[in-house]
């Protein structure tokens, strides 16, 4: 830093060494503070070493026990604690822990990604994990690191309840495939989800409007509404995750699943050249231009946006399943919440009962995992009967498994009218894939969606920002890996 | 020195230095040994790259926006808060006119010194959520809701704060000025106090003015806690990651469409959420290397004589 020394001109009886030690001390002590901010961040980045363990917890195979648990062994459990809590995993770890006399190190948190990165990193990871939440570490990061057990010889297995059948056989067709990396299952998306518009069934009966099926009506509806000074339409605008399920899901009704599918296989005509998605677009803009928004609804986060919603300010909302379990303390009693499958432009190709509909909540097994017998036999036991109805007790939400809840479990209205919209689906359920696969490109069209939403881009620029954001994320060398038929 | 006086100085250095190599100095080698490699963050395997990372850095748009924005939230945090804190400190210390020789501050500023101090006590996590509700996007926000009584804006269309590329980081400035302003003037009080009265008052005497008397005496002999102030303020501009990843969209903040971005949040989105670790290993080396840069320039410009009295 030069001479310290430069400003004892003139300080009277001080020694000029003096005052530039303490000068440089001085200084010395900003350049460290102004390190503290970026330190945290570097430290960030740093990490230990790696360690491997040897599997001294497996114990005998046989037809009851095909892993081979080893009892008064330990089975360390890390659970996302968010809107389904944690209860239901404290529940079944009980169940565990009577049957094959494992205990389990319970751990319920939204940190996944503080907690558990520097595990994973170390070569420490806990054995079993619900992944998810806002802190979720990708599992496509984690797959291509190697970090992520192939969960094949879990669903080979036979199934708990009915052992004539493998694991696999005994789920709802099509829910593995969210939890595929590079062909391979790695996680498990544990929990039956359906997406969509949601509204409230009092409110439609008051104002004597029918659930929409075409476009058409739903716009109706929504001008109906801004006349008597309600909001159309409203998402959680701060994420626009919820606006792209609308968007998304117009491109697939219209279009089929071959227009989905061109997204997830980033296709060089998946956004710009594609009837499906400028027809989608412009549908939506349409929303945006007549002002049949819900006011401000752009900058609300999901709880703020829900909840006006709750209080009868929007007509639709867009979201997923869990929202009647997210929204229980704000729904009033009354409410009567339904689901509604995106209504339909003209021409689609997919009938107006589709649904997005898949599995969400992905559950792994770490491939460094200390104790494996016992995190795939509990992995079993999530899919049979006893602990899927465990869930839907504690956690008011359906599973993957087959007809998996006691019928004498009574569901709210939003959950039942999801059970009815995906029995009336049938077949005819899609879901994309490019979300859990290309987490940039999710980002990047999330960016503009937000942009358009807000009337700072037209349709067409949206698409070209989409496709761009496909043709960048196909360069990717990593991105070959991933195809579906 | 005497014979034992080594090892006695020696013994009390030993320790902190190596706690120092350990925890500082170690991780910034390891973070620069990643930042040469396409290290993923979830594992032990990776490539060495060269400097590949470093030239993606200096294609990255974003990165460079987020620069850019670094650079406004440098120039302005600190101009805005040490002017706002100087003059209310001048006019709670020696603004007042007329009783004990005009060295007294203004009507009730014992009150205002406690009122202006109320917000450093708010940690930055409870500001965020403070003027969330301030920057609501809705008729329900604070703003958006005195703005639509007084008839400003349109209740259909009210104006979204943190969602609009032309304020958000205005909004943002704003926030951490608020936050900050009595802190310093706090600073300043102190050390206002320390000046000698006989000087404010000889220099009444002369018929000097408030301009006068704060240009000619004040601020040059507070001139070391405003370039304490600028340093730390400098600091808080540099990081901005707690404001931005909170208060604005996108994972990590940064929206809308980056236009909030800060070096920080890019770093962070890259590092967890991407897991292009060594990337945002890169990102960090360079984010030092900035911030070091800045606070030497900001010692050197703000050096200036020192007055004893």
């Amino acid at each position: 830093m030069g001479s310290t020394s430069a400003e004892n001109t003139g300080t009277g009886d001080h020694t000029p060494t003096g005052v530039g030690r303490r000068d440089l001390i001085k200084r010395s002590a900003a350049l460290g503070l102004i390190s503290v901010p970026t330190m945290g961040f570097l430290s960030a980045c740093a990490s230990g070493g790696g360690g491997e363990e040897s599997g001294e917890n497996e114990g005998r195979t046989s037809d009851s026990n095909p892993f081979g648990v080893k009892e008064g062994s330990k089975l360390d459990v890390v659970i996302f604690k968010g809107g389904y809590g944690d209860n239901y995993a404290k529940a079944w770890e009980a169940a565990f822990q009577k049957k094959w006399g494992v205990t389990s190190v319970h751990t319920g948190t939204q940190e996944i990604t503080g907690k558990l990165q520097p595990r994973f990193n170390a070569g420490n990871p806990p054995d079993i994990v619900d992944d998810s939440g806002a802190q979720q570490i990708p599992i496509d990061v984690l797959a291509k690191n190697g970090q992520l057990l192939d969960l094949a010889e879990v669903l080979d297995a036979p199934s708990v309840d009915n052992p004539d059948q493998k694991v696999r056989d005994t789920l709802i067709p099509g829910t593995l495939d969210a939890g595929m990396q590079e062909g391979k299952v790695v996680a498990l998306n544990y929990i039956y989800t359906v997406w969509g518009l949601w509204y409230s069934g009092k409110l439609f009966k008051d104002k004597g409007w029918e659930a929409p099926r075409t476009w058409g009506d739903f716009l109706a509806i929504c001008k109906d509404a801004k006349s008597q000074g309600i909001g159309g339409l409203a998402h959680q605008g701060k994420y626009p995750y919820y606006i792209n399920v609308a968007i998304m899901d117009l491109i697939a009704k219209k279009g089929g699943l071959d227009a989905m599918k061109a997204i997830d296989n980033l296709d060089p005509r998946a956004f710009v050249g594609s009837d499906a998605a400028t027809e989608a677009i412009e549908a939506v803009y349409e929303v945006v231009e007549k002002g049949y928004l819900m006011p401000g609804t752009n900058g609300l986060t999901h709880n703020e946006s829900q909840t006006r919603w709750n209080q009868y300010k929007a007509a639709f909302i867009t979201s997923g399943s869990w929202l009647e379990n997210e929204q229980l303390k704000t729904t009033p009693q009354d409410f009567d919440m339904k689901f509604l499958p995106m209504p339909l432009l003209p021409g689609s190709a997919l009938p107006f009962e589709a649904i997005r509909a898949g599995s969400g909540e992905p559950f792994i097994i770490p491939s460094k995992a200390k104790n494996l017998p016992a995190a795939k036999e509990f992995m079993r036991m999530m899919l049979s009967k006893e602990w899927s109805t465990l869930f839907a007790k504690e956690a008011n939400s359906l599973t993957i498994l087959k007809d998996g809840v006691d019928p004498n479990v009574q569901l709210r209205p939003g959950t039942q009218s999801t059970v009815e919209a995906s029995k009336a689906a049938g077949n005819n359920t899609f879901r994309y894939l490019y979300t859990e696969w290309y987490s940039e490109m999710n980002t990047a069209i999330e960016n503009a969606s937000n942009e358009l939403m807000a009337k700072r881009i037209q349709p067409k620029e949206w698409l070209k920002r989409a496709q761009a954001a496909v043709d960048k994320q196909a360069k990717d060398p990593a991105s070959k890996q991933n195809r579906r038929d | 020195m005497r014979k034992g006086q080594h090892r006695f100085v020696a013994g009390f250095l030993l320790i902190p230095v190596a706690l120092y190599l350990i925890f500082v100095i170690w991780p910034y080698i390891q973070t620069f040994g990643y930042s040469l490699t396409d290290w993923k963050g979830q594992s032990q395997t990776f490539d060495f790259v060269g400097l590949d990372n470093y030239t993606a850095l200096f294609r990255d748009d974003i990165f460079r926006g987020a620069i850019w924005h670094n650079i406004l939230f440098l120039v302005f945090i600190p101009v805005i808060t040490i002017l706002l804190a100087l003059f209310f400190a001048f006019m709670v210390n020696a603004g007042g006119r007329g009783r004990s020789g005009g060295v007294s501050g203004v009507a009730g500023s014992k009150y205002y010194r406690v009122i202006y101090f109320f917000p450093q006590v708010l940690s930055l996590a409870i500001m965020a959520v403070l003027f969330g509700a301030v920057y609501r996007s809705d008729g329900g926000g604070m703003l958006n809701g005195a703005l639509i009584k007084l008839g400003l804006v349109d209740e259909s269309s009210p104006v979204e704060w943190l969602n609009e590329p032309g304020f958000v980081l205005w909004a943002l400035i704003a926030v951490v000025v608020w936050h900050g302003v009595g802190f310093y003037l706090v600073l300043f009080s102190a050390a206002m106090q320390s000046i000698p009265r006989d000087i404010y008052e000889a220099a009444l005497i002369d018929g000097a003015g408030r301009a006068q008397s704060f240009f000619r005496i004040t601020l040059p002999l507070l001139w070391d806690s405003v370039q304490t102030a600028w340093v730390y303020l400098g600091i808080a501009a540099m990081d901005m990651f707690i404001l931005v990843s909170t208060m604005t969209a996108g994972d990590y903040g940064g929206g809308p469409d980056h236009h909030s971005e800060v070096m920080s949040t890019v770093m962070m989105r890259n590092f967890l959420l991407y897991g292009r670790s060594g990337y945002a290993c890169a990102m960090g080396v360079v984010m030092l290397l900035l911030t070091l840069i800045v606070s030497v320039v900001m010692l050197r410009a703000t050096r200036r004589e020192r007055i004893e009295f």
